[in-house]
């Protein structure tokens, strides 16, 4: 299992970076932390001509709290995300969400900047980005233009990102008072992609919820806003009539896809159970 | 002198969690696999493998590939023919056993997704793999044999047609009457049980390096491999060279669980590659490779019924066992053990006298299975276990009250199975008595009542089980298979008092050279520091069988512990020649020739081993010492050593998810006299870890057409540390008679036993919802569809 010959360069800024990119087309891939991109190339399953190595551009690393949001660079590894104080406060369900991200070797490696440019269907990440809204911000050597989660992830491992374009950095929004989440999902064994994940997101206010998002992860062909469910909770109180209605939205939803060990009718099925234990999370 | 001098008392290592020396080694990354070795001139192989389960190869192209930077050579399956004869995996025991010729490298037509069908060699690996890229193949696809139901089908193609049909074996046993005795019976309850497809993924690949050398027409070959004279053998006879001008070293293993004792073709095309182009030639199997060419093992469906009389006794065993092999059998063990184990080992643990079972074994265009560890035995204990559970469910009955009624007293032996099995002497209800106390089956069966009650579902699961260990020359040797029933031990006194063991027992990892070292220390009397241990090289060792069916302790530990004492004689003869001292009087305890009766120290071996040594010239003339010797055994008073043992398991079902969480596992086993308590409970705790893959976890899964669409470690599901449960052990030590040690196997039991447990288990949580699962391994959808929620 040896790679098929690439050639390598390190790029030692964000403009070498989009430089090259511009240079080579649709033959150069962006090397970041390498966890998806070099298991792909080992396996032959792409071949490059050049592998554009981000990972020691330091602008694009860190998280910083701003006014009404926390912007995290796209070089930000899963454990950088995992140990944040800041984040821990402000938002705990992204660091929940990454103890659930493969084990802690690819977690020391891995970047959210490339789970969310990879788009797996299966990944945390973009789903996280549509539960909370998150923007991102794109550079080219045309510039910088920022795009918005919803809308971004289009299909398998496809997204909104132009030819020449890197993720630079992940917006989150601020929590509004009252801001309630949860995260949830089912591998059978630890580390593993799910079988069926969710993060859901809402305002809760006399024992109301309001502005309820809920994306799924592992259960379709991309990371989906379940809309119908949203809707179908929407200003309730999540009791069990709601909860019931929402259920039955799901399959509509996600419309899921069977994996190598679950029919479509099992990944509705525990998603529909897990949406329930995360709702009764809110209100926990 | 007031108080005499305090003498020395013999010490013994047996029983002790003696750390073993090579564990330090292996740690610190020194260990030498096969890939560890460089040979000058060395060039790399990467096989092109049919993508197609079942293919005519309509046109082969290697001229693309011939012109690729860093390529040496290139070849089809009919030049490596040229150098290897084909094979066919048949032993005559099993009657009526049938296979096709097989080659190194596919001919014309691949028979399974993986074969081989051409060869590259080059610089680096990564260029074998390039050019790999370039042959160009064109196959002719044939309709592909997958599902062993309707293998046999006169609707489905035959893979072999010179064959006549896709049975490669069947066998039934029938002790008669069984039909009465089941249309009188009290109760009769019956179930299908079917095992998922799995294979043995070991952290070292199989991996070779053949060298052969011209000038004195001399093959040496590395391999990861339990059975190197086996191998030498083998090359030799397929090679056409004489065995004498081959050399087998297996250092270093990690990990092999009976895969790595098995003839592969892509690794016979090594070695007759290496031969043809006189360069050394490296392959190691990379995981895909491994996940569609390393063997495979336990395709089963097994139909099975179980007669009880109205006291909870069992009366009689139906059972009928379908097993699919894929195109071949394999060489040389074959393809049969696996579906004969399970019928012989159906029922083992408990005394009835009336069986009727009927085995078939079907060709298919998959991956072959063979051996894994605990050939059969999950199957038989599954099958057995599960039935006997449901009984007592039937009845009303605690099952650990079913097993104490069932299970064969233990005062019942010497003991003939109803299947033709002899017992020299097991301790099932010892071990029954150990295991409930050590779970404090009460406690727990009141813990699970009281949680049921709040909506938690757990469920305890007992397993009694029974292993094949320390072969006689009646698993192979009667039916033709050139694979040494014996073992030998060879030691050699160094100067300075130190011993070297070398045996031909092999260390795949599971400590059989420390276990060599304790049985000598012990024996000769030495500290276990003194004891280095050789293993693994075939123009070194003592001719023996190596490492599979649990006999590495039993068979090399006897050999090596009549070694040590014929090695212990003669020092003392020695030491008696230089002492003046008549030998029986004298004992050598912790590395000094001591007065036997008193223990008073007369001379430190490494005195006695100098002078053995370097001062013969001052010893009486008629004496010669004699300061290596070597002793042989083969176990001979049984066809086999069975152990015994019980497993207990207690899980939690989530009933919503249908995921299942395993929260504890106990095992008593009774393996005779332990030589390290430690190695055995690691051996044990490592055998039921794969024991709960295969219930939890692994199956290899096919399409309709034979392609593999698990082969990767991302979709192939082996079990890790997180999801293990904690194991708490106990032993009870009935030492065989067979041999002086005592010692039997205990390598397989922990495999043998965990899927029945967590079975049990889990249909005991699953019971209030009138749930019921058999079809491993178990999961959160198979349970969720035997709940009616999908
Ligand atoms: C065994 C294993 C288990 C895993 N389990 C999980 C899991 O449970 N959940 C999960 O979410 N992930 C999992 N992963 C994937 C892991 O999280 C990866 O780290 C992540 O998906 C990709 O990040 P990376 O930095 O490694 O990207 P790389 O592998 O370097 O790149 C991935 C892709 O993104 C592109 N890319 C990377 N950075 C940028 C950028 N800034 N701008 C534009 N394009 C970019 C690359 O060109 C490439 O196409 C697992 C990986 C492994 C090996």
């Amino acid at each position: 299992m040896k790679a098929p010959p690439f050639a390598y360069r390190r790029a030692e800024n964000l403009t070498a970076a989009c430089a090259l990119l511009d240079a080579h087309g649709g033959n150069a891939r962006i090397l970041a932390g390498g966890q998806s991109l070099i298991p792909t190339l080992n396996l032959r399953l792409s071949q490059p001509e050049l592998l554009i190595d981000i990972s020691q551009i330091a602008d694009l690393r860190g998280i910083r709290v701003g006014a009404n949001e926390v912007v995290i660079g796209a070089l930000t590894r899963h454990v950088d995300i995992e140990r944040s104080a800041d984040l821990a406060r402000l938002c705990p369900t992204l660091v929940e969400a990454a103890r659930h991200i493969a084990h802690p070797a690819i977690r020391n490696r891995g970047t959210i900047g490339g789970s969310i440019a990879l788009a797996d269907p299966a990944a945390e990440w973009p789903a996280a980005a549509l539960a909370f809204n998150m923007t991102f911000t794109a550079a080219s050597s045309k510039g910088e233009r920022t795009l918005s989660a919803t809308g971004f992830f289009k299909g398998l491992y496809e997204t909104a990102l132009e030819p020449g374009e890197v993720l630079k950095s992940i917006h989150v929004p601020l929590p509004a008072a009252g801001g309630k989440a949860a995260f949830g999902e089912l591998t059978r064994r630890s580390g593993d992609y799910a079988i069926a994940g969710a993060f859901v997101n809402a305002n809760l206010s006399g024992g109301r919820l309001s502005g309820v998002r809920i994306a799924f992860f592992g259960v379709a062909t991309q990371p989906v806003l379940a809309v119908g469910a949203m809707q179908a909770l929407e200003g309730t109180g999540g009791d069990a009539a709601a909860l019931s209605a929402a259920r039955a939205r799901l399959e509509a939803d996600l419309d899921p896809i069977a994996d190598l060990y679950n029919s479509r009718a099992t990944k509705l099925h525990l998603s529909g159970v897990l949406l329930g234990r995360l709702v009764a999370k809110l209100f926990a | 002198m007031n108080a005499p001098v305090p003498g020395l008392k013999p010490t013994t290592y047996i029983g002790q969690d003696t750390p073993r020396a090579n564990a330090r080694r292996l740690l610190a990354g020194r260990g030498q696999y096969v890939d560890d070795m460089h040979l000058p001139r060395e060039l790399h192989a990467a096989f092109v493998r049919s993508p197609h389960a079942h293919a005519r190869i309509t046109r082969l192209d290697l001229s693309k590939a011939r012109q690729a930077r860093g390529v040496f050579w290139c070849g089809t399956g009919h030049d490596v023919a040229a150098v290897v004869s084909p094979w066919v995996a048949t032993l005559t025991h099993f009657k009526g056993l049938k296979s096709a010729p097989q080659y190194a490298v596919a001919l014309d037509r691949a028979t399974w997704q993986g074969e081989a069908v051409a060869v590259v060699v080059a610089q680096t690996r990564a260029q074998a793999e390039d050019a790999v890229q370039l042959v160009e193949v064109e196959y002719e696809t044939l309709p592909a044999v997958t599902d062993m139901e309707t293998a046999l089908d006169a609707t489905t193609p035959v893979i072999h047609p010179d064959l006549g049909d896709n049975l490669a074996f069947t066998r039934s046993l029938d002790t008669g009457g069984v039909g009465d005795v089941f249309a009188g019976a009290h109760l009769v309850v019956e179930d299908t049980f079917r095992f998922g497809r799995h294979t043995g993924v070991c952290l070292e690949p199989r991996a070779i390096t053949a060298d052969y050398d011209a000038s004195e027409h001399q093959l040496t070959v590395y391999l990861a491999n339990q059975a190197p004279h086996m191998m030498r053998d083998i090359f030799a006879k397929h090679l056409d060279m004489p065995e004498s001008n081959v050399r087998v070293i297996a250092r270093d293993i990690g990990g092999s669980f009976g895969i790595k004792v098995h003839v592969y073709p892509d690794e016979m095309a090594i070695v007759g590659i290496a031969k043809l182009l006189k360069r050394p030639i490296r392959y190691s199997a990379d995981r895909l490779e491994s996940m569609s060419t390393d063997i495979h093992a336990r395709e089963h469906r097994v139909k099975a019924r179980m007669a009880v009389d109205k006291d909870g006794r069992i009366l009689a065993f139906d059972m009928e066992d379908l097993t699919g092999i894929g195109p071949y059998s394999v060489y040389p063990r074959t393809s049969a053990v696996e579906g004969n184990q399970v019928v012989n080992l159906t029922g083992g643990p408990y005394d009835f006298r009336h069986y009727i079972a009927s085995l078939k074994v079907v060709f298919q265009n998959k991956t072959p299975t063979c051996q894994y560890r605990a050939v059969g035995h999950p199957i038989a204990v599954a099958v057995t276990e599960g039935l006997v559970d449901l009984a007592a469910q039937k009845l009303g009955m605690d099952p650990a009250q079913f097993r104490r009624l069932n299970l064969i007293p233990d005062d019942k032996y010497p003991y003939t199975s109803a299947s033709g099995l002899k017992f020299e002497q097991l301790s099932h209800h010892a071990c029954l008595d150990k295991l409930l106390k050590l779970m404090d089956y009460p406690k727990l069966r009141a813990e699970q009542a009281a949680l049921r009650a709040k909506g938690i579902h757990r469920g305890i699961g007992l397993a009694a089980l029974i292993e094949v260990t320390n072969p006689s020359a009646l698993f192979y040797g009667v039916g033709g298979a050139r694979i040494s029933a014996q073992d030998g031990c060879t030691l050699r006194l160094e100067p300075t008092g130190w011993v070297t063991a070398i045996t031909g027992v092999t260390e795949q990892g599971q400590g059989t050279e420390g276990m060599i070292a304790q049985v000598v220390a012990s024996a000769v009397g030495i500290p276990v520091e003194h004891v280095r241990v050789i293993t693994g090289d075939t123009d070194v060792t003592p001719y023996g069988g190596g490492t599979w069916a649990s006999r590495a302790a039993g068979i090399g530990g006897e050999a090596a512990l009549q070694a040590s004492k014929e090695l212990k004689s003669n020092i003392l003869a020695l030491a008696g020649a230089i002492l003046k001292r008549d030998a029986a009087g004298l004992d050598l305890r912790q590395s000094q020739i001591v007065e036997r009766a008193t223990g008073e120290v007369l001379q430190p071996l490494s005195e006695t081993a100098r002078i053995g040594q370097y001062r013969p010239d001052t010893l009486p003339r008629e004496f010669q010492p004699q300061l290596s010797v070597t002793r042989q055994y083969g176990q001979r008073d049984w066809p086999f050593v069975f152990t015994n043992g019980i497993q207990a398991s207690y899980v939690e079902v989530d009933p919503d998810t249908g995921f299942t969480r395993l929260l504890k596992h106990w095992m008593v086993e009774d393996c005779g006299t332990i030589i390290n308590p430690m190695l055995v409970d690691e051996q044990l705790r490592g055998g039921i870890a794969q024991g709960i893959g295969a219930a939890m976890l692994e199956e290899i899964l096919y399409d309709a057409d034979g392609n593999l669409k698990n082969a990767t470690l991302a979709d192939y599901l082996v079990p890790m540390a997180a999801e293990m449960p904690d194991m708490v052990f106990g032993h009870v030590e009935t030492p065989t008679k067979s041999s002086e040690l005592g010692a039997k196997g205990a390598g397989e039991a922990g495999t043998a036993g965990a899927p029945a447990a967590v079975m049990n288990a889990i249909n005991d949580a699953l019971a209030p919802f009138n749930a019921r699962v058999t079809d491993q391994p178990f999961t959160p959808e198979r349970l969720l569809k035997a709940l009616g929620k999908v």
